[in-house]
């Protein structure tokens, strides 16, 4: 009995290939030894953790990178925004946070330039995961609101 | 014994598909179902006799007081409480805990003082104690804990001392299962003066309960992991302690005389039921009550000794499992699977229709103990059934093929 064939939509549409890539091989994962800011951010219901650090010069986002730990969702979720944010301007960061979060509430085209990110379109069909989707994201925007100047 | 398929009958929400399967709820522990009768009993009580209690001279007015006295007698004979005047009705478990760390630790503890508390408990029955240490300036002090998750009970006189003034502990832990022995707890604790708090939340509803033979002092439960409605819980205590504190909320139905400036407090229990509490819940509850008393609490744990026994046999030929906690336990399993994440796995079962918990069920204490960031539980009651557990070990193997197939393993 192979559960995709009982459920062809919804499962792979949560868990789709590029989003397990990202959690089995995060992008990104580590610390940086002198971030611009970081952030530690964590979902209290279910334990997810995150720490991001951001290294910031000139307006621009030169370095993301984050540690912790989580489901699948959080983890790759995490992964693919370090990957999207990286040589952005804090303006452009910010706007793919409110894309993010449009994203999450169903709007799958305000998703398109997050790159990887996309795939987690999918999530917005499961209320319970969308927190641990947007827990990175969130730290993002946090880190962001943080930067001096 | 339980005919579980008849008790099955009695609840209406057991009877749906989700995500295209019958549902298998294994998430009694966070909230149990309801019978029939419990939510016919609060339908009955908006649609025939709503009305405030204690103070309406009125036809529905009498009925609903009596009504209400009555679920106090119901739970009174429930926990062999010596009188009925002895059972509080609060909001739910963490109100009952509160209520004894804000009017009696506030007022009975100072520096120098001990406050024992478990490692395994709910954040409900630690951090009141937390808060009360702080506002007072005793100090937490912890039982040690054994390998598989057991509170050590060979050097209790190490642990309660003569400085030790409340021991608050739980009778059946949420994550671990584990049943402590609280009578030898509250044994020693009583020779050292101490005062013990039993956390009843996980015992109530699924094992006989005597807060007499038990020996404590005070006792906490929720109404709605007992088959009955949320919004109730209960608060028992001795009488000579509650008559010797201080309210824990001013207003309505709490003062025998009001003036301006001072008021005489009511009697037991009213002194510690400000304002109109939720009627409906409490009568609801007496209906919980009544049916678990029908089903006999003998044949309710013997029912789930025999459905976690069976679960944890089945679920150690999971490859990949891991399973904490004791061997004698309570009627609930936490396990994690491989590298699985629990909601991961939460949400890949609950597209099989199974309901399970995921997370670090407000523990978090005893997850980093357990060195995890979190666990998946499935926890049992009267209506689950060995086919339940058949349903949740298939559904683990499906998540390990699952995650093994998509993650290219
Ligand atoms: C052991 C224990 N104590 C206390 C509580 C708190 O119960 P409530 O949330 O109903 O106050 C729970 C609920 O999960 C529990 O499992």
């Amino acid at each position: 009995m192979s559960l995709e064939s009982n459920h062809p939509v919804r499962l792979s549409e949560l868990y789709r290939e590029v989003i397990m890539d990202h959690y089995r091989s995060p992008r990104n994962k580590g610390e940086l030894p002198d971030p611009t800011v970081s952030i530690d951010l964590n979902n209290p219901t279910c334990g997810d953790e995150i720490s991001l650090y951001l290294l910031v010069k000139d307006g621009v986002v030169q370095d993301a990178r984050f540690s912790g730990q989580g489901c699948s969702i959080s983890q790759a979720s995490a992964s693919m925004m370090t990957q999207a944010v990286k040589g952005k301007t804090v303006a452009e960061a910010r706007d793919m946070v409110d894309r993010f979060k449009r994203m999450m509430h169903g709007d799958e085209e305000a998703g398109r330039p997050l790159g990887d990110a996309v795939a987690l379109h999918g999530v917005s069909k499961f209320p319970v995961r969308i927190k641990c989707a947007l827990l990175s994201w969130e730290a993002l925007e946090r880190s962001l609101e943080q930067l001096p100047g | 014994m339980i005919d579980v398929q008849a008790v099955r009958r009695d609840f209406p929400v057991l009877d749906q598909m989700v995500n295209g399967r019958p549902l298998v709820y294994l998430d009694s522990a966070a909230t149990a179902q309801k019978p029939r009768v419990v939510i016919e009993t609060v339908e009955r009580y908006y649609a025939e006799y709503n009305a405030n209690v204690h103070r309406a001279i009125h036809a529905l007015g009498e009925r609903a007081t009596i009504r209400y006295e009555e679920a106090r007698r119901k739970v009174a004979r429930f926990i062999n409480a010596p009188e009925p005047e002895t059972v509080i009705f609060v909001k739910n478990a963490t109100e009952a805990i509160n209520l004894v760390a804000y009017s009696w630790a506030r007022n009975n503890l100072a520096e120098g003082d001990e406050i024992v508390v478990s490692p395994i408990e709910h954040h409900s029955n630690l951090v009141p104690w937390q808060l009360a240490a702080k506002a007072t300036g005793a100090r937490l002090r912890f039982f040690e804990v054994t390998e598989d998750g057991r509170i050590r009970t060979d050097n209790l006189d190490d642990v309660i001392t003569e400085r030790t003034k409340l021991v608050a502990v739980t009778h059946a832990s949420n994550v671990l299962g584990t049943i402590v022995p609280v009578k030898e707890i509250a044994y020693a604790a009583r020779r050292k003066g101490a005062v013990v708090l039993v956390d009843g939340a996980q015992s109530t509803p699924h094992m006989p309960v005597d807060v007499q033979a038990l020996g404590c002092d005070f006792f906490a439960f929720s109404g709605h992991k007992m088959l009955g409605p949320t919004g109730v819980g209960v608060l028992w205590g001795r009488r000579e302690l509650l008559e010797n504190m201080e309210p824990f909320l001013g207003g309505g139905d709490m003062i025998s005389s009001v003036s301006l400036t001072e008021s005489r407090w009511a009697d037991l229990p009213y002194k510690f039921e400000a304002g109109t509490p939720n009627i409906a819940a409490v009568i609801g509850l007496g209906a919980a009550v009544d049916y678990l008393t029908g089903l006999g609490m003998e044949n309710v744990h013997a029912h789930e000794q025999q459905l976690v026994q069976y679960a944890m046999a089945e679920l150690r030929k999971v490859p990949g499992l891991t399973i904490y906690g004791p061997e004698h336990r309570g009627g609930l399993v936490t396990f994690n699977l491989e590298d699985i994440h629990p909601h991961d796995l939460a949400t890949i079962l609950n597209e099989e229709g199974i309901a399970i918990r995921a997370g670090h069920h407000c523990a978090e204490p005893v997850m980093r103990w357990l060195g995890v960031p979190a666990t998946a539980r499935a926890s049992f009651y009267v209506y689950n059934t060995e086919e339940d557990v058949d349903r949740l070990v298939a559904g683990l193997h499906t998540a390990r093929e699952f995650f093994g197939h998509v993650a290219g393993k």
